[in-house]
């Protein structure tokens, strides 16, 4: 971009409306910030509670769930039920805390484009810069979940190893990468077809479920067998949440319990190419689709 | 002198989509595509226009010729289906002022905000402020919440912020018709301002009168097409013998 002093008397002639996708992103980090701080400062507008809220609403989760699951249907590991999960609470909330952290960027980011028409009608501006904004705003009210759960941890006896906390800013920047690409994609496509946003709202109710957040991932090698369980393991969710679980949860117990074989050496790396893989596919839809934003929204 | 906007066979269709379900693209695929899912409109055909660094020119026309279109093509909006666009230098709008203000922030945060969306750095913004703020005379009220603002100071503001970024290229688009008559004029004169300082300006108005004063050139469209191009005073006769 030109600044202002500069008289563009040489300045080339170039094509408006035509970026350089997510690097223009970087290129405007200042909007980027201030787009990402105005959604933080409505997100709680005129609301008693405030910030609570991103305290509250992952709580009340948490008890049901883990009363739900733990103490009803016996995941939980007592004296009366030994093949349960020691300390489940923590096993439990790490799952949580990145999977919450996962449906509120995609929703947002899926219903972004659609949300600033408005403005995309108006003013070009890189409009990967919506869905980014969407990932960063949960990223940020995802930091308070992550507190609380260092705080549970630490309660519970956590040790962690060095590489156990690599591995978990590994798990949160596949689950993040997995984010921005179905966001962009999603984004994109909503602005044609509103269906959109509903096949995101169906997917994030499957995707709780089709990773190893509520219960064991041996329970589901064990019913599915090696091959089909290889393919449940690809699902970058599941190899985010087992990577939180191997640095948050293991550390808290006698880490006698089994994590998945190669996490560290396989699947995290195969996360990683997945989820590059699909914000890839993300911006490449993303670029089909833009140049009719205007015209469609 | 050099080209600050060239625009060169620049064809638009509009796609006048009935549907916006899957279900009913699905079925009209599945059903061999009979009969069109959607109707199509020339909106500009064959365009070509170049706009020298300094000019100031008028897009005139009726309802529905065209003239949003271009602009919109100017700033990079829309992207043509065939032809090309190329500008020089930076290219602001002054297109509606205040689609990127948000009624739960203040004032000061609104400018911010509005400025990074119209292409300043934080230095400049930083720089511009208090000029900003002074020229909108909203005073002591930025920092207010701009849903309290009336909505006379909400456009004062959003005219300010746009008049300030300070761009090689301006695209005015209907919005002369800002605030009581004290602060049109401070709005003509800032405008005259900027295209004595060489700024390029391309303004959409159906305010004929108006145009004339500013623009030394007319570009008269008619159902996409241009129909004339030259002195603003023989542009705005072509349009009136149009009605």
């Amino acid at each position: 971009m030109t600044t202002a002093s500069d008289f563009n008397e040489t300045a080339p002639l170039v094509r408006p409306g035509v970026g350089g996708g997510l690097t223009d992103v970087f290129r405007q980090r200042f909007l980027l910030k201030l787009l990402v701080r105005k959604e933080l400062q409505i997100r709680y507008k005129g609301s008693v509670l405030g910030l609570l809220w991103s305290y509250v609403k992952p709580g009340v989760q948490f008890l049901v769930f883990y009363i739900a699951l733990g103490v009803f249907l016996g995941l939980e590991k007592s004296a009366r039920n030994p093949d349960g999960l020691a300390n489940y609470a923590v096993y439990l909330f790490s799952g949580i805390v990145l999977i919450n952290f996962f449906t509120e960027a995609l929703s947002n980011a899926a219903r972004s484009i659609v949300g600033n028409g408005g403005l995309i009608k108006k003013i070009y501006l890189p409009r990967e810069l919506f869905p980014v904004a969407s990932v960063w705003v949960s990223a940020v009210h995802f930091i308070p979940q992550l507190i609380v759960l260092v705080v549970a941890c630490v309660f519970a006896g956590w040790h962690p190893s060095l590489l156990q906390l690599v591995a978990a800013i590994a798990g949160f920047v596949i689950v993040a990468m997995l984010a921005t690409g179905l966001g962009l994609l999603f984004g994109s496509a909503n602005v044609y077809f509103r269906d959109s946003e509903n096949i995101v709202d169906m997917l994030l109710m499957v995707a709780t479920w089709t990773s190893p957040i509520m219960y064991s991932w041996t329970m589901v090698q064990s019913k599915l067998g090696a091959s089909w369980y290889a393919v449940y393991q690809t699902n970058p969710i599941t190899i985010g949440v087992e990577a939180f679980h191997y640095a948050f949860w293991l550390p808290t117990t006698d880490e006698t319990a089994p994590m998945p074989p190669n996490l560290l050496p396989l699947w995290v790396p195969v996360g990683i190419v997945v989820s590059l893989a699909v914000l890839i596919l993300g911006q490449w839809a993303f670029r089909r689709l833009e140049g009719r934003f205007a015209q469609e929204l | 002198m050099s080209v600050a906007i060239e625009v060169q066979k620049l064809n638009k269709q509009f796609v006048l989509r009935h549907t916006r379900s899957l279900k009913e693209a699905i079925v009209w695929l599945v059903t061999g595509r009979k009969g069109d899912i959607s109707k199509k409109f020339h909106a500009l055909h064959d365009v070509d226009l170049e706009i020298q660094q300094g000019e100031t020119v008028a897009l005139l026309g009726l309802n529905g010729s065209g003239k949003s279109t271009l602009l919109k093509h100017i700033s990079g909006v829309m992207l043509p289906d065939s032809g090309s666009v190329r500008t020089r230098g930076r290219v602001a709008g002054l297109i509606e002022v205040g689609a990127g203000f948000h009624h739960d922030l203040s004032g000061r945060e609104n400018v911010y905000l509005n400025g990074a969306i119209l292409g300043m750095t934080e230095a400049q913004i930083d720089e511009q402020f208090d000029s900003i703020v002074e020229f909108s005379e909203i005073g002591e009220f930025i920092d207010t919440e701009v849903r309290f603002y009336s909505s006379g100071m909400y456009l004062r503001l959003a005219f300010s912020v746009a008049v300030h970024t300070d761009p090689e290229v301006f695209l005015v688009d209907e919005i002369l018709a800002v605030g009581d008559e004290p602060f049109q004029r401070k709005c003509l004169a800032r405008i005259k301002e900027l295209s004595a300082a060489g700024k390029t300006l391309v303004v959409v108005s159906h305010d004929l009168e108006l145009v004339s004063r500013i623009c030394d050139r007319g570009v008269v469209l008619k159902h996409g097409n241009v129909v004339f191009d030259g002195a603003i005073d023989d542009a705005v006769a072509q349009l009136r013998s149009q009605v």
